[in-house]
């Protein structure tokens, strides 16, 4: 009895937590199919009296929604990508090649991540303006702006390097006999026996680049680079804060791609936060 | 046998190169938007130069000392530390009261921790722009929630008093989830025979916490405060999203002070000097941490 008056408490306790972090989430889909004029009644009402689905279409339409998309699809995916690259090569050469000063070099990347981003911001923005004047494409505004700085990270290698020391010096041995270079080994052997590791990084880069927002608001003019974040900060100007339907509506739909990841990969994604502390 | 040692030298060096070849494409990155710039930065800081009007001029120390009897600067340290010990608290023993409800089998323990997980994978912007119709002054689900107490209603991210409070509240909700996972984590690392050993010895629950929970727990609460600490330093987003700086630079933060003189006035190098002094604030306090860290942790 005493334990049945506990489970219902605790579940109670979490219930009503659990509602009121779900609850912001259940006012913005509310919000996004009222009408203008239900939008503003008082009391509030949590059921739309008609669904206007047209908020979704006239949010679209408003701003370049779709541009935005490609934009942060491509950005993401690339650096994304591009981590994983360079992180492969640097993790490899950490793991299981020996040359000298290698022990400093990774002291050397360690240190980097003391530095807060924020830090860099100023000179790597005046770095992208120099380098815009030997070719536009390298310049600010450019998806070379929006990608290159973050296509190494240094978290990133030092979490392959640990994936990548676990494998036994054998697998190497057996694969030099069979003829097998270092960047073959690295690529048939190392990089499919470390999917989990990768994976993770994977992740986490995704969506941190899809999320990020101050790099893009500095290096980004025109309507044609911006991301969905900034476009989603833009349309609220742009809307003078009056249409909430409307803007619901595009935070609905900016939410929902993650959204439905995070239910897919879960799993990864607790593990991926509580086996090393990473945060986007 | 001189042949065996040069081909023995020649495949030394092969391994080097290997090296040297497999690390290049992450140290140019690491070197030009990191390394490069912290040194730009220190340089930059002794400068005088708005980047539209002219070339820099040297000037010293002068951004540092301008910097700090600058008001502006020290109400944005000020606002920091407010957001801070406003957020960082109440969040962690918000967490640890949840991770503590959530660590045992438990049916629809995966829509809880869901539940409470959604708002930290949501973009800042999105949740933000939510969160500023949430706190709408007259239709605002937030004084509807008071009024239905009987509290009056308040102008919320116009009103100076209450931007920050509302900013406040917005970063436990968003933050919740995150120190949730790493809480149970610390709390599966607590092995089970310590408590059973205890129970032996006729202890209740809160003395379980107090003697063996809590204690066991220190590192993990280091962990968590050490990078809330490190990350309200750092944020930006939402105070550009709800209130730029405002009203009456109430919730002006550090970062959005910098991004003010930096990229809306243009001053590069007192920007600069900010930002060397934002790295020496964040590398005091993981130092300070870590030494308290040192000192006064459990471990097992």
């Amino acid at each position: 009895m005493i334990k049945r008056l506990e489970s219902l408490s605790i579940h109670t306790l979490l219930a009503f937590g659990a509602l009121a972090m779900v609850l912001p989430f259940a006012w913005m889909l509310s919000t996004s199919l009222k009408s203008q004029s239900e939008v503003f009644s008082y009391p509030p009402q949590w059921i739309p009296s008609e669904l206007i689905w047209q908020n979704y279409a006239r949010a679209w339409q408003a701003a370049p929604f779709a541009r935005y998309f490609v934009n942060s699809i491509v950005i993401a995916l690339a650096v994304t990508l591009g981590t994983l690259i360079t992180g492969s090569l640097a993790a490899f050469a950490f793991a299981r090649i020996r040359f000298p000063g290698r022990d400093a070099l990774f002291a050397l990347y360690l240190s980097s991540m003391m530095i807060p981003h924020q830090m860099t911001i100023i000179p790597s923005f005046l770095v992208l303006r120099n380098l815009g004047d030997l070719s536009p494409a390298l310049g600010l505004d450019t998806y070379f702006a929006l990608i290159a700085p973050f296509v190494a990270s240094a978290f990133g290698i030092f979490l392959l390097r640990q994936s990548f020391l676990t494998l036994p010096n054998e697998l190497e041995d057996a694969a030099t006999l069979d003829g097998c270079g270092k960047l073959g080994f690295l690529w048939r052997i190392v990089i499919p026996l470390s999917r989990p590791a990768l994976a993770t990084l994977a992740l986490f880069t995704f969506m941190g680049n899809w999320n990020s927002y101050l790099w893009p608001l500095i290096v980004t003019n025109s309507n044609d680079m911006r991301t969905v974040q900034i476009g989603l900060r833009y349309f609220v100007g742009q809307e003078g804060a009056s249409q909430w339907g409307l803007l619901m509506s595009a935070a609905v739909f900016i939410t929902f791609p993650v959204v439905i990841v995070y239910l897919f990969v879960q799993k990864q994604f607790v593990q991926g936060i509580a086996g090393t502390g990473i945060k986007q | 046998m001189t042949l065996s040692i040069s081909a023995k030298r020649r495949r030394e060096w092969a391994e080097w190169l290997a090296g040297y070849a497999f690390l290049a494409p992450s140290f140019i990155i690491l070197a030009v938007f990191t390394y490069f710039p912290v040194a730009y930065a220190l340089g930059l800081s002794f400068f005088r130069w708005r980047i539209m009007r002219g070339e820099p001029t040297f000037n010293g120390l002068t951004n540092y000392e301008l910097l700090l009897t600058s008001e502006d600067f020290w109400q944005a340290v000020g606002n920091t530390v407010y957001f801070a010990v406003g957020a960082i608290p109440t969040g962690m023993a918000v967490s640890l009261f949840i991770a503590l409800l959530l660590n045992r089998p438990l049916r629809a323990r995966t829509i809880y921790r869901t539940a409470f997980f959604l708002p930290t994978v949501t973009s800042m912007v999105a949740v933000s722009v939510v969160w500023m119709w949430i706190y709408h002054p007259d239709v605002g689900l937030m004084n509807y929630l008071l009024n239905l107490l009987h509290l009056p209603s308040i102008r919320w991210l116009n009103d100076p008093r209450w931007a920050m409070p509302a900013l406040i509240i917005l970063g436990v909700w968003k933050g919740l989830g995150y120190n949730v996972i790493i809480y149970l984590a610390g709390l599966q690392n607590i092995p089970q025979h310590l408590y059973e050993a205890a129970q032996i010895d006729g202890a209740n629950r809160l003395q379980l916490f107090r003697h063996v929970t809590w204690p066991l727990l220190t590192p993990t609460t280091f962990l968590i405060l050490i990078m809330a600490v490190i990350n309200s330093f750092q944020s930006f987003t939402e105070f550009h999203v709800m209130t730029q700086g405002g009203p009456i630079g109430s919730t002006t933060v550090i970062v959005y002070y910098l991004y003010q003189q930096a990229f809306q006035q243009f001053n590069m190098g007192y920007g600069s000097a900010l930002a060397i002094v934002l790295f020496l604030i964040i590398l005091g306090l993981t130092l300070i941490q870590n030494k308290m860290l040192g000192s006064k942790v459990h471990y097992q």
